[in-house]
């Protein structure tokens, strides 16, 4: 009741501050700059905020909050049209969204996977904004329950997702998690700073970055698969069903919506769980309560419902740890602090207790702009949706010049474009012999996670073993909050069990067994190389994390390599999909080159001059194009690209040789 | 700090002023950077403590430059912000178009002879120095006892706590828990301050430290409950170079008064050297504008010239107090001194800290 009498006259005075003309107007310019900003892959509340920054010194207080919120807010709506058009992940919260967005995009569904995850969005971030108001109130106990042994068990969930998502093979789930952590571990390690697997290159020391895995593992080879094909993204050339049909889905999903927006909340909540992991285990579970599971990965809406569901649930729990303890849950909520900061506002327990009725505008904010941005995003779906209707040679040529912009963001540095080439080719392959690519992501995603929380468990636990023995020491690791998330992780896994894959509607093309041989050795190596690289390494801490997971995943690559060495013909071991009857015209190496082709170019000319030089190019001899119809594509393409920069502020790839270094 | 400066400050102002009086105005006839975009370099990421440093200035040095140019930060994070120095040190033209936001951790690496530095402090022209001071607080309980008894309660505890990294800022509270004796067992591997503060108020760690700005707003309100309790300050550096209390806590006891009272004597000795040092580096220097070797006197009066504006100008007083504390935002001449302290160590110092991290914490540099 006490509660009640605080939150109530506080929400009410809040939505007077919201309800003023200039504060709503702010808030649907920071909707708009969200939404634009967010459609471009890889940018996300970082730069948006970033570039509204200046200008929220000076506003008052509600309307500058109103800005960067409605800002926020729509990221996750908007980084959705990426994801299911163009199969490129918009942003770390909506990877998991491509692997059934994007098949429901060549089936010609575009339009009702776009309006399914735009109503998702949109319950899921009221879903969000409303726990945030009550949940503001009473939640720094339950935060504070969430100690370093908590977040270890969370992210052990979080790798319980592999089970559903590792299809046909397990045992390549397994790989696949061991190499995604291997990947990760490259660059300096957290406890004791040693160099993994730098080879003295300063790029490498700082790791590889989200942005480009993400890009390599899942942009690049459907890109590529697209382009052997000359066809456009949607494969009949049409829009088989509109936006209407998406709303229908998301009512009869309902429920799923309710328990993943759920989920999407709690891991907000707790600090230090990452945004990048709360599409992955929305998506698991999705997989594990859907009855028929053949659907998954080949166009089921529900995986759509699922992720887009939490990723925007989440902002608005993310936001109980930044405002009740100042700790940003996020890249974009750093920024967000700093904007508050410049707007004269501290986050912390002070502005809960003084300034509630401001602390609530930011609930209001961040309700009306998911009611703002979805709706516009529903409304712009039909016709956004028409791009996968353009023949996809015509379209390619844009879509990599704005991959290679959007990787070059994340270091700022030539060696991104080079990142992305070298994990693109991974991903071709993970993509061609059937390796579970979200299995490697996650494996990516948490292992820093997992070594960093196992590391500070096994720290603190032995301080309080010197000090109070081994009760205390159990105690501290296996709390009731601990014990809970351990029932919730049996459960996953039986959930996973319970329902064994079902058969498949048509063979999958395998072959002989070379290929699919070659690769797991070349797996194998690689792992036997991160195990001897951290061998070497002098500092025992750092070396125990990369030399248990690449000895697990040898272990593992070993049993695979002799199954697949055995058996003559089985379609997950010896699956490879160039070995498919009817395979597309072009090779997948024609693509390759292409991409490499367009990092040499802009290498050697600069962003400016490079992209506009290969849209130009590859539009006179891939797709055919008149050569003045095709440089003014790339006058026009370039030019959209280096514009939006200058707008943003973001910089471009500089050419290497100094005489074509110009202003851009 | 504020108070011992000002007495030197002002009158170094007034000859300053005097004797500047006429360049500037004949500098500012010739420079100008109308229709121009200034590009702030922060080797750190969106986000940061450097990058809100920058975009707060930002606004108000844009205001102050002649011709009022466009400032826009350029965040170029990379191998521990020294990615960010490199380039600044061997790509950019000295044009006044370009300046850089030196941080603490850019200064670090600097002092222990990273071999990924390369750049020189000295070749740069400071042009402002911002100062910043920290806190080590703990439980309440432990702090009463601390402060009535310090030797017998490091005796009686360990103190646990979530560190960055021994080469990080924390080198110089992991440092001093040394010289006091304080049995200190730092949890590495968290990615900020904030979250050290987080496991503190979990019950994790026991003690924690934080910067000004981070005590004044998120721990201060957890000492008015009754959660926690300061033990010292960092202090700051007067005018002659010694360690006083921190002007923004003159009621907190300062490191060198405890240290004083543990041991009983002055502190000397190359650990007192090295702590000094790396304190001086990495919170009364700690962030730093240069522009870059090679350029013109006229360019680097007009921005001296810029940033007594700033810091003279009512409204960004007004502001910056949450922001940056109540600590003097050194430009002219007070800043070049703040330089030297910040980034000159002696060879026998350097040795004894590269050893003992490789002793302590297994850090090989």
């Amino acid at each position: 009741m006490d509660l009640l009498n605080t939150a109530l006259p506080a929400l009410a005075e809040a939505a007077g501050i919201i309800a003023t003309p200039s504060t709503f107007l702010y808030l649907c310019l920071g909707v708009v700059v969200g939404l634009c900003v967010g459609v471009l892959p890889g940018l996300g509340g970082i730069a948006g905020l970033s570039l509204v920054l200046p200008f929220v010194y000076g506003l008052d207080t509600a309307s500058g909050l109103a800005l960067m919120i409605g800002l926020v807010a729509v990221i996750p709506t908007s980084d959705t049209f990426a994801s299911v058009l163009l199969g490129i992940p918009g942003s770390a919260a909506s990877q998991a969204t491509v692997l059934d967005g994007f098949p429901l995009s060549s089936q010609g569904h575009a339009a009702r996977a776009l309006s399914a995850a735009f109503m998702s969005s949109l319950f899921g971030g009221l879903f969000g904004a409303a726990v945030l108001s009550v949940f503001i109130l009473v939640a720094r106990p339950l935060v504070l329950s969430f100690g370093v042994p908590e977040l270890l068990l969370l992210t052990i969930l979080g790798f319980s997702m592999v089970s559903v998502l590792s299809g046909r093979s397990p045992l390549k789930g397994l790989i696949a998690v061991a190499l995604g952590m291997i990947v990760a571990s490259i660059g300096e390690a957290p406890a004791e700073g040693s160099q993994r697997m730098t080879f003295g290159n300063w790029y490498l020391q700082d790791g590889l970055t989200l942005v480009i895995v993400g890009l390599g593992i899942f942009a690049i080879p459907e890109i590529l698969g697209l382009l052997r094909e000359d066809k456009p993204i949607s494969k009949s050339g049409g829009l088989g069903s509109g936006w209407f049909e998406g709303i229908r889905d998301w009512w009869q999903n309902k429920w799923l919506s309710i328990r993943c927006a759920t989920i999407g909340v709690i891991v907000g909540v707790i600090p230090g769980l990452g945004g990048a992991v709360v599409d992955w285990i929305a998506y698991g579970h999705t997989v594990q309560t859907t009855k028929d599971r053949s659907r998954f990965g080949k166009g089921e809406i529900r995986g759509v419902i699922g992720p887009e569901s939490a990723n925007n649930a989440k902002e608005g729990g993310g936001l109980v740890p930044t405002l009740l303890f100042g700790v940003p849950g996020s890249g974009a909520m750093a920024v967000f602090l700093a904007g508050m900061v410049l707007l004269g506002i501290e986050a912390g327990p002070a502005m809960m207790r003084q300034e509630l009725p401001l602390t609530y505008s930011i609930v209001w904010s961040l309700a009306l702009a998911n009611v703002v941005g979805a709706g516009l995003a529903i409304a712009l779906s039909g016709g956004i949706a028409r791009l996968t209707t353009i023949p996809f040679p015509l379209f390619a040529p844009f879509l990599l010049i704005v991959i290679s912009f959007t990787a070059f963001q994340s270091g700022r540095t030539m060696w991104d474009l080079v990142a992305l080439v070298c994990v693109g080719i991974l991903g071709i392959m993970l993509k061609r012999f059937d390796w579970p690519r979200p299995a490697f992501l996650i494996g990516f995603v948490l292992a820093s996670q997992a070594e960093v929380y196992t590391y500070q468990a096994t720290q603190i636990a032995t301080v309080r073993h010197t000090i109070g023995g081994w009760s205390s020491a159990l105690a501290y690791l296996l709390s009731p909050v601990g014990i809970c998330i351990l029932i919730v992780i049996a459960g996953s896994l039986w959930l996973a069990m319970r329902n064994k894959p079902q058969g498949e509607d048509h063979t999958p093309p395998f072959g002989s067994r070379t290929a699919p041989l070659i690769f797991a050795v070349f797996v194998a190596a690689v792992l036997a190389f991160a195990m001897i690289d951290s061998m070497g390494l002098s500092s025992f801490i750092d070396q125990i994390f990369p030399i248990s997971v690449s000895a697990l995943g040898l272990l593992a690559a070993f049993v695979l390599i002799w199954q697949v060495w055995r058996n003559a013909e089985s379609p997950s071991l010896h699956y490879d999909a160039e070995a498919a009857e009817t395979l597309p015209p072009r090779s997948i190496w024609q693509g390759l080159f292409w991409i490499v082709g367009l990092v040499g170019m802009i290498a050697s000319f600069g962003f400016a001059i490079g992209a506009t030089l290969f849209v130009s190019l590859f539009l006179i001899f891939r797709a055919n194009v008149l050569w003045y119809k095709a440089v003014s594509g790339g006058l026009i393409g370039a030019g959209l690209v280096v514009g939006l920069s200058e707008l943003l502020g973001r910089d471009l790839p500089q050419s290497v040789i100094p005489m074509f270094q110009i202003g851009f | 700090m504020k108070e011992l400066f000002s007495n030197t400050r002002h009158a170094a102002f007034g000859l300053a002023l005097g004797a500047m009086s006429f360049a500037v105005s004949g500098a500012q006839a010739d420079v100008s950077f109308e229709g121009e975009t200034v590009e702030w370099i922060i080797p750190f990421n969106e986000g940061g403590g450097s990058d809100r440093w920058a975009r707060f200035y930002a606004p108000f040095l844009s205001e102050a430059l002649p011709g009022k140019p466009t400032v826009a930060v350029i965040n170029m994070p990379g191998a521990g912000s020294t990615r960010g120095a490199n380039h600044f040190a061997q790509r950019v033209d000295p044009d006044g178009l370009t300046i850089f936001g030196s941080g603490g951790s850019t200064q670090l690496p600097y002092l222990l002879g990273d071999p990924r530095v390369e750049y020189e402090y000295s070749d740069w022209s400071v042009v402002l120095v911002s100062s910043t001071g920290g806190i080590v607080y703990s439980t309440p309980e432990i702090s009463e006892a601390f402060a009535a008894d310090p030797v017998a309660t490091m005796a009686e505890n360990i103190f646990l706590l979530g560190s960055q990294g021994a080469t990080r800022l924390d080198l110089v509270p992991l440092l001093g828990f040394e010289m006091l004796g304080l049995d200190a067992r730092p949890v590495f591997g968290i990615s900020g301050r904030g979250e050290g503060r987080l496991m503190f108020e979990r019950g994790e760690a026991n003690i924690d430290w934080q910067t000004s700005s981070g005590y004044l707003s998120r721990v201060v309100p957890l000492v008015e409950q009754g959660l926690a309790a300061p033990l010292f300050s960092f202090g700051a550096v007067d005018a002659d170079g010694d360690i006083v209390r921190d002007p923004t806590f003159p009621d907190i006891p300062t490191f060198v008064e405890i240290l004083e009272k543990v041991t009983g004597e002055a502190p000397a000795g190359p650990e007192w050297e090295a702590w000094k040092a790396f304190f001086v580096a990495g919170f009364s220097a700690q962030k730093m504008v240069f522009l870059p070797d090679g350029t013109s006197d006229e360019i680097v009066a007009a921005y001296e010239a810029a940033f007594e504006e700033v810091v003279a100008n009512a409204d960004f007083i007004a502001s910056s107090g949450k922001e940056l504390g109540v600590y003097p935002q050194g430009t002219g001449e007070t800043a070049e001194i703040q330089l030297k302290l910040g980034t000159t160590i002696s060879e026998d110092t350097r040795g004894w800290v590269v050893n003992w991290l490789r002793e302590k914490f297994n850090v090989d540099l």
